[in-house]
């Protein structure tokens, strides 16, 4: 293939550690991985980026030895190998950090490290976590149980899991996007102390700041196809965002919010819910305002209560007081669901399959499901009027441009983007007053993700409260009038997204993070 | 070479049609297997076991009496297996409201008008929606599995009945037979056929039409759909669970209920120790083989109504055992389910990998 090195890693070798030859993957009629040829040398921090669904979790899978390819074959230090199953490809050296954590919250960080590896002695394997973990600068106490960590903690025991097989390839999946800005600085630094002493990293991401910053090589998916291998020295933000999604992406119209209109829609009062399950967060005393008019941005790493909070505000999870929450002057705290639907309230949930929409179910009778009871045509008294829910889907699917393969489609037949439209659509098209809505865009295309937002500010400025969860600094930034931050259940004041920068809100989420951790470790986060 | 099962991209309508006709089809030619293993004929078999049941009039008058219970109990099944609440104990239902049904004209004999019937039925409704209400509270409560609870409590139920009809409800006048009175004409469902056929399909035919329309139509329906299919969701929409939970089981409970005293009042006219041939655990054969839709299992009642009628042609006609029904009935049940997975998912067959990508090991 003749690729010349990057030149990170040109001093080490040229003989590829791990390369792919028409590696090719279908489900159904879907081919998730078209013939993709890449290579990974020693030594190398090597970025695959692509948009949700661009087909690299399939691909890395393969490598991984967790799907099997239909088509292709994967050379491994220069013979081709079958990598049958995950426990084959840690035996070949391959390790693999996941996005979803997959560890054991009820047992200790000692004990999760040990069921991945051969047997040996209880206080031989905690000596070793602890020097290994703080020889990386990932500090971690082994007596520590997984339930009492912080997120970004919890992916440390991932990685020093992955550390102590010593493999010769990581693969890590988007593994900032559960870390502050200043946990991805630490991340950064163990992963070039890794790959100077020639442990190849794989390192998949949608962000591509962080190509920029870490990464020797990139590979470009789109659709399941490799449409580019690039230097990543020679690049910009702006031309690798055009390769991975296609085409220019166009920014948000986002007027000036009208003065006058100050109007509080939604007001939390010292909001507080406590929990009976040990891995959930409780929260504790919010106090937030939310005028018409303006989009308010919850800041936050995945796991500070923003499920929790989302379930409080929409009613699902009913608070102790009614004056806890008040909405355009009613108190509501112990209404459900629906009593806050009546007063133009409307809730998007993160989760699209099975929480904002039944997969099994048409979209018509995925509008009847939020609009059953908001005194629409939709359903009077015990009957339900399908044409009235089936005008409802058609003019969503205009108004976002919900792309459907037929009239009137079952949820589970649309893609994520699709389905995220549809589900912020059916909400918008009631024209709510207050719109609670928890990652908007979440796994979904460049594309659809620009219409949400748009859509959520034109809502704004029409005069409704927009309250916007989302663990994607970026989209707080873009659409947001004033941002907080959610921290262990616990809300900051509220900052004018002018006066704030992404460090000042990512110290923020750090907030009162790190007082389980081992010893002395604070230092490292000053530098 | 291997079988691979992949998902289709959308579920096939054809497959959801067509996967209880193959499963029939299917249970058939293993009849047919079981026959030749029996020594008999398996076309005379066949003959006799599906098709002679349906060329008199007495016999398929009785294949309505017997698909009345099945469609009754199997409708109301629906409602609790489509909500995801797995309700096996309608042959204690059944039972119970067979029981509390004939409080009325054991207790007060002489209480004979045109109130009789009716209190009867709603008696026997009751007793089974209560009964059945045991294993909902459980389990909304206490978080128990309803599956083990509700079949317990057959046993209870079935041993209930044997003791009432031994000691306390037994006719004096029965010459140590244990069973009760016999009841007066007041308290039994008019016969409308020649043979058996009685009221009681009609009302059972008024209770699959309404239970259509409530699925369709109503926000009951799509309640109880939602609810099976995503209890997130069904939070989403303002739906409770627990209450769904109470509700379902008190419905397949009381339609159970209701065909229990339907037998007592019309077929059998008194109680006695064995009051049902399984229908409670048959009508969730039927309640799937229906494809958990009212219309359906109107249609399964009959197939399965079918299949106990010819397990006593089979053996008065061939001298084979008619256990035979049941070996039926649990083949129908397992190919039912199996031919199901082919609705979300496609068969084919994967040749090992081409040579270019064969194996070599490091």
């Amino acid at each position: 293939m003749g690729q010349p090195a990057s030149p990170v890693s040109a001093d080490i070798a040229a003989t590829p550690l791990l390369a792919t030859e028409g590696l090719t993957k279908r489900f159904g009629s879907l081919t998730a991985c078209d013939r993709i040829d890449f290579e990974i040398l020693p030594g190398q921090i090597h970025a695959l980026l692509g948009e949700n669904g661009a087909g690299k979790s399939t691909l890395v899978k393969m490598l991984y030895g967790a799907l099997q390819p239909d088509e292709g074959r994967i050379v491994w230090d220069g013979a081709p190998v079958e990598i049958s199953s995950p426990a084959e490809a840690r035996r070949l050296g391959i390790g693999m950090v996941f996005q979803h954590f997959s560890l054991f919250e009820a047992l200790s960080v000692a004990e999760n490290i040990a069921l991945a590896l051969p047997p040996r002695g209880r206080r031989e394997l905690a000596e070793t976590i602890r020097s290994v973990s703080r020889e990386y600068g990932l500090p971690l106490d082994p007596g520590a149980g997984i339930a009492d960590l912080s997120v970004g903690e919890r992916q440390r025991v991932e990685i020093v899991r992955c550390l102590l097989q010593q493999p010769r390839l990581i693969i890590m999946d988007e593994p900032t996007s559960v870390l502050t800005p200043q946990e991805a600085d630490i991340l950064f630094v163990t992963l070039r102390r890794l790959a100077s002493e020639s442990v190849s990293i794989l390192y998949i991401t949608h962000r591509l700041s962080e190509v920029l910053a870490l990464a020797g090589r990139a590979t470009i998916l789109r659709r399941g196809k490799l449409v580019a291998t690039a230097d990543p020295k020679a690049e910009s933000a702006k031309s690798l965002a055009r390769l991975m999604v296609g085409s220019e992406v166009m920014g948000i119209e986002r007027p000036d919010r009208a003065i006058a209109e100050t109007k509080p829609r939604l007001q939390l009062n010292r909001m507080s819910l406590s929990t009976d399950n040990p891995f959930a967060t409780a929260l504790c005393d919010i106090d937030l305002v939310v005028h018409g008019g303006e989009v308010v941005g919850i800041a936050g790493v995945a796991g500070n209560g923003q499920q929790e909070f989302f379930d409080a505000v929409s009613g699902e999870r009913r608070l102790a007081r009614d004056d806890m929450i008040v909405m355009d002057g009613r108190a509501v705290g112990r209404a459900g669901v629906n009593a806050r639907r009546r007063l133009g309230a409307a809730f998007v949930p993160e989760e699209r399959i099975g929480h904002a929409a039944v997969p099994g179910f048409r979209l018509s009778e995925n509008v009847v499901l939020t609009r059953h009871a908001t005194g629409e045509a939709i359903a009077s008294g015990y009957l339900i009027d399908r044409g009235a829910a089936r005008d409802v889907e058609t003019r969503v699917g205009e108004r976002f441009d919900v792309r459907r393969s037929g009239p009137d489609p079952k949820a589970s037949a649309l893609s994520g983007g699709n389905l995220q439209k549809f589900v912020v659509g059916r909400e918008i098209d009631r024209a709510p007053g207050i719109l609670v809505v928890n990652q908007p865009t979440w796994g979904v295309d460049a594309g659809a993700a620009r219409t949400i937002r748009q859509a959520l500010v034109d809502l704004a400025r029409a005069g409704s409260a927009i309250l916007m969860i989302s663990q994607d600094l970026d989209e707080i930034f873009e659409i947001s009038d004033r941002v907080a931050v959610l921290s262990e259940g616990r809300l900051s004041p509220t900052f004018p997204v002018e006066t704030m920068s992404a460090e000042q809100v990512g110290l923020l989420m750090g907030g009162v993070h790190h007082q389980h951790d081992g010893e002395g470790e604070e230092a490292s986060y000053a530098a | 070479m291997r079988l691979e099962l992949t998902r289709r991209p959308q579920p096939s309508r054809r497959m959801a049609l067509l996967s209880p006709v193959i499963a029939v089809g299917l249970a058939v030619v293993t009849t047919a297997i079981v026959f030749m293993l029996y020594g008999v004929d398996p076309v005379r078999g066949l003959y006799i076991y599906f098709i002679a049941p349906l060329t008199e009039g007495w016999s398929r008058e009785e294949l309505v009496v017997k698909a009345t219970p099945l469609i009754l109990i199997g409708v109301g099944l629906a409602v609790a297996f489509l909500s995801n609440n797995w309700n096996i104990g309608a042959e204690g239902q059944f039972t119970i409201g067979a029981i509390t049904g004939s409080m009325l004209p054991i207790l007060s004999p002489d209480f004979q008008n045109f109130a009789t019937l009716p209190l009867m039925l709603t008696l026997g409704a009751l007793g089974g929606a209560l009964y059945a209400t045991v294993p909902a509270l459980l389990k909304t409560r206490f978080g128990t599995n309803e599956i083990l609870t509700s079949l317990m409590l057959v046993y209870v139920a079935t041993l209930f009945l044997d003791w009432m009809v031994r000691g306390p409800w037994r006719d004096p006048m029965a010459f140590g037979f244990p069973n009760t009175i016999s009841f007066s004409a007041a308290a039994s469902i008019p016969f409308i056929g020649s043979g058996r056929l009685n009221a009681s399909a009609v009302v059972a035919l008024v209770i699959v039409v309404l239970l259509a329309v409530i699925f369709a139509r109503t926000l009951k329906g799509f309640e109880i759909r939602v609810l099976g299919e995503s209890p997130r969701a069904g939070a989403f929409a303002g739906f409770s669970a627990k209450r769904m939970t109470i509700f379902a089981f008190a419905v397949s409970g009381g339609l159970a209920g209701l065909a229990g005293i339907i037998q007592i009042a019309s077929v059998i006219g008194k109680l006695q120790p064995a009051i049902s041939p399984g229908y409670g655990f048959t009508a969730i054969i039927v309640a799937f083989l229906g494809r958990l839709n009212p219309i359906g299992i109107f249609i399964a009642g009959f197939v399965i109504a079918l299949s106990y009628l010819g397990g006593e042609a089979i053996q008065s006609g061939l001298q084979v055992s008619s256990r035979m029904a049941q070996v039926l009935q649990g083949t129908l049940l397992f190919y039912v389910l199996a031919c199901d997975s082919f609705i979300l998912y496609r068969m084919r067959i994967v040749r090992s990998h081409a040579g270019a990508s064969a194996p070599a090991h490091a």
